[in-house]
């Protein structure tokens, strides 16, 4: 049947590009779940427009994973003909959009990473990653000031949105540990200049953290336990529901030009 | 995405008050020059392009729903990105046509609550809902280009911010229309699933796009001031007329069939279209169409769901602006 799963082949080099697509694509959709919905107009636009860019990154990303590969992988294959256990991405990034403030600080999360992992792969010896690199490190600035920007405005607004900032803060924190770790195929893409190493990015990452959080008037929370699976495929329930929904039309109508 | 032809103008011009300034405003309008924000105009005149440029700026943001109701499950990640980028720009066209009208003395949150309050009107053709991937197309081909004929001519309104707005929306709605045509191109060169597809989409926009147009020109009441005042440069009939010699073509070389067997082409090239069933219409806009109920809830479910979050904006806003303040004094 059209309709199975694709097999990857997943090299260090193609999983390590396939996790990062598939973070992209999955916040993507997510923040595209606002488009009409969203508190204000100017917020319909922003949110559309950063997962725009992350849909952006995403393409390029899973292009750049079929082309290592070597297969007759594309984009689209890699995107709609997986399923639950064959995606990489973060924990973090398929939690529910929630109200405006568990979207935001899920983004500020992300974004102050994403921020910090593109300017730093800049220096990839990998040209391609580099490039990509190069274009995600504009928009991920962008992101980030947005979303600061609103972490500030919702904890030091009124008692009702700061109640709700802090609630998502507490609830996303232990989806944040995953960004920072590294498995034995990323450590030798790291030796090779390849990738760059994610926990040297811890220190500044808190420190964004802090001043934004700070000035926001809300607090990190104490827990540390950190939940993790989503870069070997083991997620939340929620991400099999985001599947069914993105693949629908691949899955019903197998094969077919759109 | 879309403004109507509703009943828009005001029926005379009783009221007007001060005939000298009326008689100079009619010679501006008649010598093609653009009335601006500060200028003087008669209360109807404003009153007719605050209701029809806000209900222009409440089509584009309901008109976001049914084409944003695809942006998950577009097939494939250029459409997705293309659909959300097209939808993104209808919002942009509310945000743009929302400081249009502002510039004639009505905020943007009265104009709002009006259309939440269910006094102000958006175009009927968001009632209508979009259940295969075929709509989208279709969508972006019909609707997309029954508002270009619509607002071609408004690019050339005597109010200068409508005028000006128009031509930036026309650029980007001409865009979505070519999309939407290269959507059902791809259908139609598909699967016959996917030609049955784009069939039963063009089968069920063809009437309530004809409609877009608003009422036939023999039973409007409109009295003639839009057309005085140079809001209205076309009538519903002439414009719709327009629409369908221009669409007729496309449809042939898509391979599909306009639903409509009794449409038939005159000597002088018309396409002749059979009686469009006004009571359809008059259903709709009075909000029984088949989602008139789920729109209005779809945006009020916004609006109030966000209210905590504009409130937040405005608190913190307030208290950095006391603090300013503070620090200015000190």
């Amino acid at each position: 049947m059209l309709v199975a799963n694709i097999q990857v082949s997943e090299t260090p080099l193609v999983l390590y590009a396939l996790r990062r697509a598939d973070d992209a694509l999955i916040l993507g959709h997510r923040l595209s779940e606002w488009c009409g919905h969203a508190p204000m107009l100017e917020e319909d636009m922003a949110l559309s427009n950063i997962a725009l860019d992350l849909i952006g990154q995403a393409r390029e990303l899973y292009t750049y994973a079929a082309k290592a590969e070597g297969r007759d992988n594309d984009e689209d294959k890699l995107a709609y003909l997986r399923d639950v256990r064959q995606y990489r991405n973060l924990l973090l990034v398929e939690q529910p959009n929630g109200d405006f403030a568990q979207t935001l600080v899920r983004q500020f999360f992300y974004s102050a990473f994403a921020d910090l992992y593109w300017r730093a792969m800049l220096n990839s010896r990998d040209a391609t990653l580099a490039a990509i690199a190069a274009k995600s490190e504009k928009e991920s600035a962008y992101h980030l000031r947005h979303a600061s920007e609103w972490i500030i405005r919702l904890g030091d607004g009124t008692d009702e949105s700061h109640a709700r900032a802090q609630g998502a803060i507490d609830h996303l924190w232990a989806y944040t540990g995953e960004m920072f770790a590294v498995d034995d195929g990323e450590r030798a893409l790291i030796h090779a200049g390849i990738a760059i190493d994610p926990g040297a990015l811890r220190g500044r990452w808190l420190t964004t953290l802090s001043d934004v959080i700070g000035e926001a008037t809300l607090k990190l929370p104490q827990n540390d336990w950190m939940q993790q699976g989503g870069r070997s495929g083991r997620h939340s329930e929620h991400l099999g529901h985001l599947l069914s929904e993105l693949q629908s039309m691949q899955r019903t109508f197998p094969g077919l030009t759109w | 995405m879309y403004t109507q032809a509703l009943n828009t103008a005001e029926t005379d011009d009783r009221g007007l008050e001060d005939a000298g300034k009326a008689a100079q405003f009619q010679a501006r309008i008649d010598a093609e020059e653009r009335i601006e924000p500060n200028d003087w105009m008669p209360a109807a005149y404003r009153k007719t392009l605050t209701r029809q440029i806000s209900q222009h700026a409440h089509s584009e943001i309901v008109g976001m729903l049914p084409e944003g109701n695809w942006i998950t499950r577009a097939p494939t990640l250029r459409r997705k990105a293309a659909l959300l980028a097209k939808v993104q720009d209808e919002c942009g066209h509310g945000l743009y046509l929302y400081a249009a009208a502002e510039t004639l003395g009505s905020s943007r949150e009265e104009l709002v609550d009006a259309m939440l309050a269910g006094k102000a009107k958006y175009s009927s053709i968001f009632n209508y809902p979009t259940l295969t991937w075929a709509d989208i197309g279709t969508i972006g081909w019909l609707v997309d280009g029954a508002a270009i004929m619509n607002q071609i001519p408004l690019c050339r309104c005597s109010y200068g911010p409508y005028a000006r707005a128009m031509i930036r929306v026309c650029k980007e709605e001409s865009f979505h229309q070519r999309q939407g045509y290269e959507i059902m191109l791809t259908l139609c060169r598909g699967s016959d699933e996917q030609k049955a597809m784009a069939q039963d989409a063009l089968n069920r926009w063809w009437w309530p796009v004809l409609m877009m147009f608003g009422p036939p020109d023999a039973t409007s009441q409109h009295s003639d001031t839009s057309t005085k005042w140079k809001i209205k440069r076309f009538s519903n009939d002439e414009l719709r007329q327009k629409f369908v010699d221009a669409t007729v073509p496309q449809a042939q070389y898509l391979g599909l069939t306009i639903p409509d067997s009794g449409m038939t082409q005159d000597t002088d090239g018309h396409w002749r279209y059979s009686e469009i069933d006004w009571t359809e219409f008059k259903q709709v806009l009075a909000g029984n169409g088949p989602c008139n109920r789920d729109r209005m809830a779809a945006r009020r479910k916004a609006h109030d769901e966000g209210a905590w979050v504009r409130e937040a904006a405005a608190s913190y806003a307030a208290k950095r602006a006391q603090r300013q303040t503070a620090q200015a004094a000190e």
